[in-house]
């Protein structure tokens, strides 16, 4: 390996026009050539301002003040535009879908060719040999929506594999995945880092379902500073991760929580080559001390489908034959992959679409004749991106928007609109417009301007999708609060942490047909169901399993109830 | 979303017009409709009409897509008979050189055959473009349709532009639908019960968040494209271009053949762009 490094970066620093403070401090960073090394960090960390400043969009398309020294390949990036950097550094950003430019999977791998004015037949050629590379060759001619989340992924990889780039950057592969995806889509760029020896980056702050496969180096950022620069094991092993707000292995955590003092020497930087043998015994221990709760909800039922069937076009089966049972004050997760008919479920419960076959009831009675209107005052729905509910400027008429409509009193509401400003804990905002507020501030915004109707059941699509783990626990406690003044919640998720945290039951649903409803524990630990729906087995399983421990199930369920226990939920 | 809506988007089949190059269709179509709006002659109009109605039934596409549009066209070409009606009501009589009354109106206007034929006439001349447009947009994919934009010597950026709006369509439509439902639920009301003014300011509840989620598209679609050197050159390459076959040299033919005729109709035979039966 040569020892000049592909990548470094020197005292370098970056400051947004738009910002008073810098958002990079004094980085100095070598990245050798065929290095893999991913980035960590919580969302405004500096890690995707780093990516920026990387691949060139920082200073081409986000304007900002550069001090210091960044070079890739030898070359002095300020000197260089986005265009030449782009042939060294190849970037794949989040959003599959969003980056697909091209409206064939052969025409968006071509975009780079076509602004290099490569004659068309070489051009088929070319992009014929990269599709081959990640096994696309077969799907050239089909559109994004044909394709599953990691073939989506496959083609934007090729895409910027076309160029034969040196470096290959990850700003966050894994948002929006689910979690079976999300880990083929590691396996993907570990092949690819096998096969090319290409130099990798991947940002992310999902760590454990990075670890999946090895990784030279890891990186923490945090408050635009580099905070540790070591190997797996001897992260993992630390306490930098809880330190900078990263969830840690999950399995490390069972570990902690058994006693056991997890060093680098146990290499526990991936399930995989966990060794063990010490800490047998204590998990042995903890697990006959740990008892599984019993809680088991005897409230009335609230909301009750009934052999619901839905058809778009009469033809596919959108949803068969769907029967479940929920009761008042219950939180429950709807998972299954893309397409199983989750978010027709709930556009069934909101009165959207009208079911085809069955009956949805709610408190024991048929609200097949509701108006949508009607059932937003029992059934509330809050969408999975805020910018899509957000239509005023001020926070107080966003959230009086659903009241006013309504023709309530301007007295009425200032009382309603107090007490739920109060409720979700946005009350020293009150007077404050929309625009000031963080991602997560906004989400509560749109979950009290449901909330502010006094639904009874509250529907949330995706309510942690892209947030760290800080920002999610803010909101999953939020929803934890709520729950417990009486509001049943029901969540439609990919987030397997949330459904084993925070959800006692999930029901899992696919190719429209519900195939478990069961504990979280159950669902995360039964390999039919997880195939089936694109989820993965918890590490907590694995562990269990290594630990000698037979019944991983209860195990896990163990782990869940031990940890309720301890955060007083 | 309800897949039956489909206003706008290019459905992929194969037949012959589908195979065609989009740069052979964008030629033709403009090729036809020059020839249709040179002609004030209702036969060849109806000829060509005839031909496009013809064209439209080998690429099988069906009413229901059409229908919206063929009613906003309609609804166009009438009120424009109207309202010409009411400006100029003796321009028939001014172009065919004769007069034939049928009735008087009111406010001293009066009714000719000449201003009937003329009228007519016109009417079929924007209606048989129509057909010509529909066949143009269903029948070629958006990244073709930039390309052949492009081949004609449209900007390619501009030709961009245009693809990726036909490109995002069904996406927005799709976002418009859930955004307009989640604000049904809030309370808003969209049916003829509201008043207009009220209609307008519950349409800007829609619209504004639609904006804002657009917004985010338009960044990361815009940064994908750079990252991938996009206007980097001053021209760029198509994949989707096809090499013009023998079936696109025919219908390039058939096309500049029909003008050809509609220019020599008019030139030799009526002697005027106008066909005068009254003489």
């Amino acid at each position: 390996m040569d020892r000049q490094p592909i990548i470094e970066f020197q005292d370098f620093s970056f400051q947004y026009y738009s910002q008073s403070e810098p958002t990079l401090h004094n980085i100095n960073l070598k990245i050798h050539r065929g290095e893999k090394v991913l980035i960590v960090g919580p969302s405004g960390s500096g890690k995707s301002t780093l990516g920026h400043c990387l691949n060139g969009l920082i200073p081409f398309s986000y304007k900002g003040e550069i001090h210091g020294s960044l070079k890739i390949d030898g070359l002095e990036t300020r000197d260089q535009d986005i265009f030449n950097l782009s042939k060294m550094i190849g970037t794949v950003l989040q959003d599959a879908d969003g980056q697909f430019v091209g409206l064939t999977v052969g025409e968006d791998v071509a975009f780079a060719l076509e602004n290099d004015n490569i004659p068309n037949a070489e051009m088929h050629e070319r992009v014929k040999k990269v599709a081959e590379m990640v096994d696309m060759e077969r799907q050239l001619k089909s559109s994004p929506y044909e394709l599953s989340g990691g073939q989506k992924q496959r083609t934007s990889l090729a895409g910027v594999m076309i160029d034969d780039v040196d470096i290959l950057l990850f700003d966050e592969p894994l948002a929006n995945l689910d979690p079976a995806t999300g880990k083929t889509a590691i396996e993907i760029i570990d092949a690819v880092h096998a096969d090319s020896h290409k130099t990798i980056i991947i940002i992310e702050h999902r760590l454990e379902d990075v670890l999946h496969r090895s990784v030279d180096r890891i990186i923490m950022i945090n408050d635009g500073r580099i905070i540790a620069d070591m190997n797996p094991h001897e992260l993992v092993s630390s306490t930098i991760l809880v330190e900078n707000g990263i969830r840690e292995p999950l399995y490390v955590t069972a570990l902690k929580y058994a006693g056991v003092k997890v060093t680098s020497e146990m290499q526990p930087g991936h399930i995989t080559t966990l060794k063990t043998e010490l800490s047998r015994n204590a998990l042995a221990t903890w697990y006959y001390a740990i008892q599984a709760d019993n809680r088991e909800n005897t409230n009335p039922s609230i909301l009750k489908m009934e052999n619901i069937s839905f058809s778009y076009d009469g033809v596919r089966q959108i949803l068969d034959d769907i029967n479940f049972d929920i009761r008042k004050g219950e939180m429950v997760s709807i998972v299954g992959k893309n397409g199983a008919g989750k978010s027709t479920l709930a556009k069934l419960l909101c009165g959207f679409e009208k079911e085809d076959r069955g009956a949805i009831l709610y408190k024991g009675e048929n609200i097949r004749s509701k108006t949508i209107k009607e059932r937003a005052e029992i059934i509330g729905l809050v969408m999975q991106n805020p910018n899509q509910m957000i239509s005023k400027p001020m926070i107080y008429d966003e959230i009086a928007l659903g009241l006013r409509l309504r023709n309530i009193s301007e007295e009425q509401i200032a009382e309603r609109v107090e007490k739920v400003l109060k409720i979700c804990g946005l009350a020293p905002f009150k007077s404050w417009p929309i625009s000031a507020l963080s991602y997560g501030q906004k989400k509560r915004v749109t979950i009290a301007s449901i909330l502010v109707l006094d639904p009874q059941i509250l529907i949330l699509d995706e309510p942690t999708a892209g947030q760290d783990y800080r920002h999610y626990t803010e909101i999953m406690e939020f929803l934890v609060e709520i729950n417990k003044l009486g509001v049943t919640i029901i969540m439609i998720t990919h987030d397997m942490h949330l459904m084993l945290e925070y959800t006692p039951r999930a029901i899992v649903l696919a190719g429209g047909r519900k195939i478990a409803d069961a504990a979280a524990s159950v669902v995360l630990t039964d390999s039919r169901v997880i195939e089936e729906a694109n989820l993965k087995l918890t590490s907590l399983f694995n562990l269990a399993r290594m630990a000698g421990i037979k019944d991983g199930t209860q195990f896990v369920q163990g782990f869940i109830d031990y940890e309720r226990r301890i955060k007083n939920r | 979303m309800n897949a039956k809506i489909k206003l706008f988007s290019y459905n992929t089949l194969d037949t012959p017009i589908h195979r065609l190059s989009g740069l052979t269709k964008l030629v033709c179509f403009l090729l036809l409709t020059f020839a249709v709006m040179f002609s004030y002659d209702i036969r060849v109009i109806l000829a060509v009409m005839v031909f496009s109605i013809v064209v439209l039934r080998v690429s099988k596409i069906q009413y229901s897509q059409i229908r919206l549009m063929i009613l906003y066209v309609l609804i166009f070409v009438i009120t424009n008979a109207v309202i010409s009606f009411f400006f100029s009501p003796e321009q028939g009589v001014k172009i065919y050189g004769t007069r034939h009354d049928i009735a008087n109106l009111y406010g001293g206007y009066k009714l000719t055959w000449e201003q009937i034929f003329y009228q007519v006439t016109k009417f079929f001349k924007y209606f048989s473009v129509i057909p010509l447009g529909i066949i143009f947009l269903l029948t070629t994919n958006p990244s073709e349709f930039a390309s052949s934009l492009n081949g004609i010597g449209v900007n390619y950026k501009a030709a961009f532009a245009v693809a990726l709006t036909l490109r995002y369509f069904p996406d927005i439509q799709r976002d418009y639908h859930d955004i307009s439902q989640a604000q049904q639920a809030r309370g808003l009301e969209l049916s003829h019960k509201a008043k207009f003014a009220d209609r307008f300011k519950n349409s800007l509840l829609i619209v504004i968040p639609l904006i804002f989620s657009s917004l985010d598209r338009v960044e990361l679609i815009s940064n994908a494209m750079d990252l991938r050197g996009f206007a980097k050159g001053k021209t760029r390459t198509w994949y989707t271009s096809k090499k013009l076959t023998r079936a696109d040299y025919l219908a390039l033919g058939i096309s500049a053949l029909i003008l050809f005729a509609t220019v020599y109709v008019s030139v030799f035979i009526n002697r005027s762009r106008f066909y005068n039966p009254f003489i």
